[in-house]
């Protein structure tokens, strides 16, 4: 587990550079005739999945993300999954459910105005707008396994700050058992929210128990690779939790409401033998109709790569987190 | 100069052959020059999975087309057609075992055993296997009367491939619903061959029927 921990060189919200500055530079970079890093890997081979797409390439527009200011965290580099292909592999099936869909469909999504609201069991709720996201609270770097339930996984570095951090803010009171999550509902922006034959109720929510999120693993992510998130991946903030499956990993969220009752959560809504609410990484149990016992680790290599590895329990981050769960039954709280 | 029949049963095969061989060449030279997505396995194994299906599906359309368009060659072509839903399964299974589970025979054995979704996939690849090593006119010619019910087993067989797509996915029922619907259509051009298969009725008895009927 790679957190970098607050030292001397740690960022404080004045050493952030200023966006002003940020735009400049992005500017005289553009101008010496660098294409943003956004647009060369939106439109690379990797970004089309569709194997016989020779006659429908065409220029598509690409949602510009901007670097960040934060210290990196120390680490191998051989091991992360490569950029292009983390922004262009991903289920987010508010842009269609093919994994290439959320790549080719979210270009045009809006980031601003956002509103991230902290409310329900809490002293002191707040609304951050999308500048507070990346200055509220200085950003830190974080190398997390995500784990999907589809028994593939990547290494990705985000950028953002413990939820745990966030959550303090707003002062929860001894009613505040639970953590619910939502993300934006727009069907203009999100087209897949707009499907009439079931599937996923949206907009897409998901919840963790107070204790869990609490836990200094729990992430905000505002970024990932240096720069702000592409729209795919959950632009711009979302939810890290790399001991539990992907799906627990909400993106885009406009809502983070501290409730007493345990908050229903899409996955386990549409199929609830299949999808639990704890969704802890589990290798002893099997989803119904798929073995969890070990994953494909997607990383630079292509067919031939030779990347199956066992599943380890809690995505290997039981040292963190295996106490939050030490009288429960995991098998019955899937 | 008209083409004779002969020529052109061989540029329908030829055809054919193109068709269906080469996107299986294009797909795995992109998977091996790491250009086809993050997941290559899985992408392989899905379009070989799907590929097959269509495949199949193809076949079955055969039947009933030809005496509507009178194109003699179609009806010499069914075999082809279906050897290559047949590779195309074969690439899908050696696919998921060679790339996916990395040739890890118990693990194989396992996932068969345990997950309905390759148990019936197994099942219609033993089918199709089958079908496919006494596809030959020799084997036919020895195999007589028992041949015909024998290759009927596909008409059983492409359902549960639907199912097997239908059970592999995360969510979403649309799209095996589709392939079910086109399968479904395709068989109600059979239906009295189907309710033989079903029908418990020695072949004796039903030879009679149909004379009698004629």
């Amino acid at each position: 587990m790679l957190i970098k921990k607050k030292g001397k060189n740690h960022l404080t919200e004045a050493q952030v550079t200023d966006e002003s500055i940020y735009h400049q530079r992005r500017d005289l970079i553009k101008k010496m005739g660098f294409v943003g890093a956004g647009g060369l890997l939106a439109s690379s081979n990797l970004a089309s999945a569709n194997p016989f797409s020779f006659f429908t390439k065409e220029e598509k527009p690409s949602f510009e993300t901007k670097t960040l200011d934060f210290k990196s965290a120390i680490l191998d580099e051989q091991k992360r999954t490569p950029e292009a292909k983390v922004i262009s592999h991903n289920n987010f099936y508010e842009f269609g459910t093919k994994k290439s869909d959320p790549v080719e469909n979210a270009q045009h999504f809006q980031v601003k105005p956002w509103q991230l609201k902290v409310h329900g069991e809490v002293n002191k709720p707040f609304t951050l707008n999308y500048d507070d996201l990346y200055k509220h609270l200085a950003l830190e770097e974080r190398i997390y396994r995500l784990r999907c339930v589809e028994a593939w996984s990547m290494v990705i570095p985000w950028l953002g700050f413990s939820l745990a951090k966030l959550i303090q803010q707003a002062d929860p009171t001894s009613d505040a058992k639970y953590v619910a999550f939502e993300t934006l509902h727009d069907k203009e922006q999100m087209p897949g929210q707009r499907s009439r034959f079931g599937g996923i109720h949206y907009p897409y929510v998901e919840g963790l128990r107070i204790d869990e999120a609490m836990n200094p693993l729990s992430f905000l992510a505002v970024g990932l690779y240096g720069k702000t998130l592409p729209p795919q991946n959950g632009a711009p903030i979302r939810l890290v939790v790399p001991w539990k499956y992907g799906f627990k990993s909400i993106k885009s969220i406009v809502s983070i409401k501290l409730v007493k009752h345990q908050p229903p959560t899409s996955w386990n809504q549409l199929a609830p033998k299949e999808y639990g609410f704890y969704a802890n990484v589990n290798p002893d149990v099997a989803h119904p109709r798929w073995s969890q016992a070990s994953e494909r680790r997607i990383t630079s290599g292509g067919l031939f790569d030779r990347n199956r590895i066992a599943t380890l329990p809690f995505n290997g981050y039981g040292e963190d987190v295996a106490h939050l769960y030490k009288e429960m039954n995991l098998k019955k709280n899937f | 100069m008209k083409l004779k029949t002969k020529d052109k049963t061989i540029l329908l095969k030829t055809a054919l052959h193109c068709a269906l061989f080469i996107p299986a060449v294009w797909v795995f030279y992109l998977a091996m020059q790491d250009q086809l997505g993050a997941d290559p396995v899985q992408a392989i194994i899905h379009f070989t999975g799907l590929s097959a299906l269509k495949v199949l599906i193809l076949g079955l359309v055969i039947s009933p087309l030809a005496p509507k368009i009178k194109f003699i060659p179609l009806m010499q072509v069914r075999r082809l057609v279906g050897l290559y839903a047949f590779f195309y399964a074969c690439l899908h299974l050696l696919s998921f075992f060679i790339f996916d589970l990395q040739l890890d025979w118990p693990l194989l054995l396992n996932e068969i055993v345990k997950r309905p979704y390759i148990t019936v996939g197994m099942f219609a690849w033993l089918v199709l296997l089958i079908l496919s090593v006494t596809s030959a006119m020799f084997v036919r010619r020895k195999l007589g009367k028992r041949w015909q019910p024998l290759h009927n087993l596909i008409y059983v067989t492409v359902p549960v491939v639907v199912l097997h797509f239908y059970w592999s996915l995360k969510s979403g029922w649309i799209e095996p619903a589709v392939y079910l619907l086109i399968t479904l259509v395709l068989l109600s051009f059979r239906k009295q061959k189907i309710q033989r298969l079903f029908s418990h009725k020695s072949f004796s008895v039903q030879l009679k029927k149909q004379s009698i009927k004629q």
